[in-house]
């Protein structure tokens, strides 16, 4: 796990890029996983800002979770196109199977269920990612023991 | 194209073809001697993966050993490519998306600036993004409006359902949304490009960066700066100004125009926001001359659209064809009908703020005008087919609840009045078909559309209103 020290250099790094807040707070979630207190602190201390400021920014944006997400991290498309090849009905017997709502992650952070806008695969739907991994004509089998790709 | 004594495989790499099993048969074909080139997608979604071995279509592949089973003839003669009208599409799929000649574009840019503006004038180009606004007044805003610094900002945040054509050409065919950037800061005077990319196109920005480092290996970076920006997770940051925040670092609430970017955009600066396929279709205009390219469509509908048809239909993709072609061509001819094979029910054109049009709409052709008659727009060019399972009311619900959840906040029609919408939706869907509930949703619709600060409130109420409307006519319920 990253120290203060690391986030604050991945911070820093970004000064003077276009939307430099933004892109740190990615960043800190690309490395980190999810963005801390601590983390919130070193943003606004590096690019002067109130602690409310990056607060806010966090608020804002999906990615930018605040919580670790489960090892095996869930997101199942919920926009129309997957709707009308049947995510509803997928989503429903996914939270069923992992006793968890989607935006909930199980107490052992084994799982996570997420819900996601469009994934741009739309004739292929229903689409899901289990981590970084993306699945079309997604099932509840394959999305229960899919595993990471080599 | 080359001969070759070892066969030559075109294997895509592109989200799609790779969820599919792309990659692992690129592997393969490599393993059995083929010369393997890694291009982007046709675009021909039911057909992934599909290769293409010294000239001839597979797909989709599942097994090198019984790709007889599965063969589609010569690439040159498929006529799903054939039949449309590649104009932005023309290179993607043929090739290796960072096997890039700069002859052509630096000929462009040796152009006077006004010359390239009236060709863009006189293709009747408009905004490939949703709003339809003719592109060449932007440029000469931009262009008139003197200023330090000035910016091209694409607006490559695809977030509609149904729609992937930005992905496609990014992960296809990077050079020619380049291209499309440089050309258009060489007319507008602007030497600095961002690429707002989402965050949901990994593949996409990986492949645009190497292609960002081929043009700076080319020199071209040296002429005009380009930046690629990857977004958060929010579909609001598709509107312009709310882009334009987000840029800047901050939340990515919408501003009040004016003053429109063109003047005061970017830090304050002139800024020309385009959609990808809008600068994508740039150099097919500059290539055929703007009058050749308005002769292509329908009305003041002119060129082609990049249609991606998409949802519950059995042959779905992008198929990028002429303005003026009809839904039922598009749905039945090119679609194959629905995929779970039951009547067609509905389709959604343009996104998640496009309205839902019936059986007796699918005649009408896809232009701007056309759609605009039936109070529906083209949005970006998808179109999410539905069977007749589909449930009006929850389709209504879930515009308002998508407006609530994808809300930035600023303005209260869209914050509190989606809210509410999607109160008043439930409370119908639960059986409660009162009058006075019915009043409060169209009088809350009328209010968001006439008052909220952007497009996204203020077009929530058309998916709302034509489906809504739609079930209740059918329930006989309808005053």
């Amino acid at each position: 796990m990253p120290n203060s020290e690391v986030i604050r250099d991945l911070v820093a790094a970004c000064v003077g890029q276009v939307g430099a807040p933004v892109t740190a707070l990615r960043k800190i979630v690309d490395t980190h996983g999810h963005i801390e207190d601590e983390h919130v602190r070193i943003v606004a201390d590096v690019f002067n800002l109130s602690l409310a400021d990056v607060r806010g920014i966090v608020s804002f944006y999906t990615d930018f979770r605040t919580s670790p997400r489960g090892r095996k991290h869930i997101r199942i498309c919920q926009a129309e196109a997957c709707q009308s090849v049947g995510s509803r009905a997928l989503t429903k017997e996914m939270t069923a199977a992992l006793g968890i709502e989607l935006g909930e992650t199980s107490d052992d952070h084994a799982v996570s269920l997420e819900s996601v806008y469009c994934l741009g695969l739309c004739a292929s739907g229903p689409c899901a990612m289990v981590n970084e991994r993306t699945l079309v004509h997604a099932t509840r089998e394959e999305l229960l023991t899919c595993a990471e790709p080599k | 194209m080359r001969r070759a004594k070892v066969k030559r495989a075109l294997v895509p790499n592109e989200t799609l073809a790779n969820a599919l099993g792309a990659n692992e048969l690129a592997r393969e074909l490599q393993v059995r001697g083929h010369e393997v080139v890694r291009t982007g997608g046709f675009g021909l979604a039911w057909l992934e993966p599909m290769l293409v071995i010294d000239g001839k279509a597979y797909g989709p592949v599942q097994d090198l050993d019984a790709l007889d089973a599965v063969a589609l003839g010569p690439l040159a003669e498929l006529p799903e490519l054939v039949r449309q009208q590649r104009i932005v599409f023309d290179r993607c799929g043929h090739i290796d998306p960072l096997d890039y000649d700069p002859g052509w574009l630096l000929e462009q840019l040796e152009r006077e600036p006004r010359e390239i503006i009236e060709e863009i004038k006189a293709s009747g180009l408009r905004g490939r993004g949703g709003a339809g606004f003719p592109a060449h007044i932007k440029w000469q805003t931009v262009f008139d409006t003197p200023a330090p610094q000035k910016y091209i900002v694409v607006n490559a945040d695809e977030g509609d359902s149904g729609t992937f054509a930005d992905r496609l050409i990014m992960e296809g065919d990077p050079f020619r949304l380049i291209e499309g950037m440089m050309i258009s800061g060489h007319a507008t005077g602007a030497d600095k490009g961002i690429v707002y990319l989402r965050s949901e196109y990994p593949l996409a920005a990986e492949i645009f960066a190497n292609a960002m480092d081929k043009s700076r290996a080319l020199g071209l970076l040296e002429r005009f700066d380009i930046e690629l920006f990857i977004g958060a997770g929010a579909y609001i940051c598709g509107e312009e100004t709310s882009m334009l925040e987000s840029l800047e670092g901050k939340r990515g609430e919408v501003r009040f125009k004016p003053p429109v970017p063109a003047v005061a955009g970017l830090f304050g600066q002139p800024t020309l926001v385009h959609n990808v396929i809008t600068l994508c279709s740039v150099p097919g205009i500059l290539d055929m001359g703007g009058k050749a390219y308005a002769e292509i469509g329908t009305g003041a509908s002119t060129g082609t659209s990049t249609f991606q048809l998409a949802g519950n239909v059995k042959r779905g993709g992008l198929y990028e064809l002429p303005f003026g072609i009809s839904l039922r061509e598009l749905v039945e001819d090119w679609g194959g009908g629905t995929r779970t094979g039951r009547p067609f029910g509905a389709v959604q054109v343009g996104g998640p703020l496009g309205a839902y049009l019936f059986e007796r709409h699918l005649d009408t052709p896809l232009g701007y005008e056309d759609m605009a008659a039936l109070d529906a727009g083209i949005g970006h060019g998808g179109l999410v087919v539905f069977d007749d399972t589909i449930d009006l009311v929850q389709q209504a619900h879930y515009a308002f609840a998508f407006c609530a959840h994808e809300s930035c906040g600023k303005c209260t029609p869209c914050r509190i009045g989606s809210v509410r919408g999607k109160e008043a939706v439930a409370a119908l869907a639960s059986g409660e078909y009162t009058e006075d509930r019915l009043e409060v949703i169209d009088e809350l619709c009328d209010l968001m559309e006439q008052t909220s600060l952007c497009q996204m409130g203020g077009m929530t109420p058309i998916p709302v209103r034509s489906a809504l409307g739609e079930a209740l006519s059918r329930k006989g319920e309808v005053n």
